[in-house]
């Protein structure tokens, strides 16, 4: 059996997790997604819509999250299940607990993968490597379980015809007492998508010339229901917090729309967002590296084009 | 007690990765090796807090070949006491990485706190903290921005995750955890630094002589290959570059 680790924002099921089900379902997978806390009718209905067969709801794991406490209860349900892999979606939390938990199990574990094959029962990954400048391919040699952590927007969902009908089951895990206790956790004011998770980004540099300006990339994203992000430049100079940085340094992203406003190009951006599937470049300098990744690129100033773009993306849509 | 800080030599971001001819790896001999840019923050954090832990020694660690041992005397050179390098082929597997890490703390001992960096730049991966603070039974706590020290023996950890959340740990030592942007400003190396750390000791260890158990499973990368090269920029101009682009979005590319 697979096992989907089943992510939602507040009641709705993230598409992140549709992917890794969609996944299982057209590889004619036997799999279950599990979590850590009881399903509100809501979450039960999205799972359902996702043609999720079942939902493993691990018990008694303390009240909040713990890196290690959670392996070891993933660890306890691989066994139990006699688990082969575990999917979930590449994050921070994920790349600790499921690393956790699988190398308790005497597993591998794989982290953003772009791209997931099964043949004869053997998994293969592809994942990129030095800051996306090659791509490796992965296969796993041994007994124990593979655990797989997929990128965002690298799988296309499908939505089954009809819903499936969920077998809940809880899975006492009890993990034993963690020495590190989550004393807080505060979800910060914005309403948008992760930066991580977002299918589409508005990105601004240097190029926007205020912080003030980054309300005109806001304006933009809003009409596309885009997630904002910035370059290290931007970041380091402090108009924007280190949370909107894509790059080396900052988040890798994989949207199916980047739209890059003002930022030239450095490799350690590049190595942050050149997986997105459509790359927009708007750059005063025509010799920017920015274009030779762009699919589409227009030589301007992003201050004049982007409210632009605006107006037309809000005629069009 | 003390810190341990485990450091990664990872390619410069500028250099140009090329591929063996087999696909099994990449060409290293024209790289140029820098030490992992967030390994920086965990050794300055190491340094800033030894004083506050009360911890008598802050000990460097790398596992790799003979190369990686200028990565071990850039961190004795920013203030590390002692380092450790044990000496392996390219690429060894995670699990034995994770074990021989794990031995070499265990054997130098008194571990308080074991620093790394939130992950390495080349394979991307970011789950060698956790993998050790499994290895060694220990608490574990990823990617923080902030870190008090509230008694020698207990942690105050802050991180942001995804979906703007931030989060506060309490941790109790000895344990786990790695480094983030934003949780210092690596000190830059002096010369008089440098100097020092020529003095300083550096201790080869034997791999064998860590008795690692075998790997059950592991992950084996093979057949490297370029990413597919992009079609060239359509680049959009004259007065309806803008109303054009939002065509091409919607019809062309269909991302809208």
């Amino acid at each position: 059996m697979i096992l989907c680790y089943a992510e939602f924002d507040q009641n709705k099921l993230k598409n992140s997790t549709k992917e890794l089900s969609s996944w299982c379902l057209e590889q004619k997978q036997n799999f279950a997604c599990f979590g850590f806390a009881e399903l509100t009718p809501e979450q039960k209905t999205d799972l359902e819509n996702a043609g999720v067969p079942s939902y493993i709801q691990m018990t008694n794991t303390g009240d909040s999250y713990s890196s290690m406490g959670w392996g070891e209860a993933l660890a306890n349900l691989v066994s139990a299940k006699q688990s082969k892999a575990v999917l979930a979606t590449s994050n921070t939390q994920t790349k600790e607990f499921v690393a956790a938990g699988i190398y308790k199990s005497q597993g591998s574990v794989v982290s953003d993968v772009i791209a997931l094959s099964l043949d004869a029962g053997q998994f293969k990954a592809q994942k990129p490597l030095y800051a996306g400048k090659c791509i490796s391919s992965i296969k796993f040699e041994g007994e124990g379980p593979v655990g797989i952590l997929m990128r965002p927007n690298q799988i296309q969902v499908q939505t089954p015809e009809s819903p499936s009908t969920i077998q809940i089951e809880t899975f006492e895990a009890s993990p034993s007492a963690p020495g590190c206790v989550l004393k807080i956790s505060v979800k910060g004011s914005s309403e948008k998508q992760d930066l991580t998770e977002a299918s589409r980004i508005v990105s601004g540099g240097r190029g926007m010339k205020e912080p003030e300006n980054f309300k005109l990339l806001e304006d933009l994203a809003d009409t596309l229901g885009a997630t904002v992000g910035a370059s290290r430049a931007v970041v380091d100079v402090g108009w924007v917090a280190h949370s909107m940085q894509v790059g080396q340094t900052g988040k890798t992203v994989s949207p199916n729309l980047y739209i890059a406003c003002g930022i030239s190009g450095a490799i350690q951006h590049l190595a942050g967002m050149s997986s997105s599937k459509v790359i927009v470049a708007i750059n005063t300098d025509k010799e920017a590296p920015i274009f030779e990744k762009a699919t589409y690129g227009i030589v301007g100033d992003a201050l004049e084009l982007v409210p632009k773009l605006n107006e037309a993306f809000k005629k069009a849509l | 007690m003390n810190i341990f800080v485990c450091i990664k030599q990872v390619p410069d971001t500028e250099t140009k990765i090329q591929i063996q001819s087999d696909g099994q790896g990449i060409e290293t001999s024209s790289v140029n090796w820098i030490l992992n840019p967030y390994d920086e923050f965990a050794i300055e954090e190491a340094l800033q807090k030894k004083e506050a832990l009360g911890a008598d020694k802050v000990i460097a660690l790398s596992v790799g070949p003979e190369r990686v041992t200028k990565a071990l005397r850039s961190a004795l050179a920013m203030g590390c006491d002692e380092a450790l390098h044990v000496e392996t082929p390219e690429n060894l597997d995670s699990r034995q990485l994770t074990q021989a890490l794990a031995r070499c703390i265990s054997k130098k001992g008194d571990a308080g706190l074991v620093l790394l960096g939130k992950l390495a730049i080349d394979t991307n991966e970011a789950f060698l903290g956790a993998q050790l603070a499994q290895e060694m039974s220990l608490p574990y706590v990823a990617a923080v921005s902030k870190l008090e020290v509230q008694s020698p023996t207990s942690l105050e950890l802050t991180r942001q995750i995804e979906g703007g959340v931030t989060e506060t740990y309490e941790m109790t030592l000895p344990g786990v955890v790695t480094a983030n942007k934003g949780l210092n400003q690596p000190r830059f190396v002096s010369l008089p630094g440098i100097m020092k750390a020529k003095k300083k000791p550096l201790e080869k260890i034997d791999l064998a002589s860590l008795e690692l158990s075998d790997v059950p499973t592991k992950s084996v990368y093979y057949d490297f290959t370029m990413p597919p090269a992009k079609a060239t920029v359509q680049m959009l101009d004259g007065d309806h570059s803008v109303e054009e682009l939002v065509e091409k979005l919607r019809n062309e590319a269909k991302v809208i």
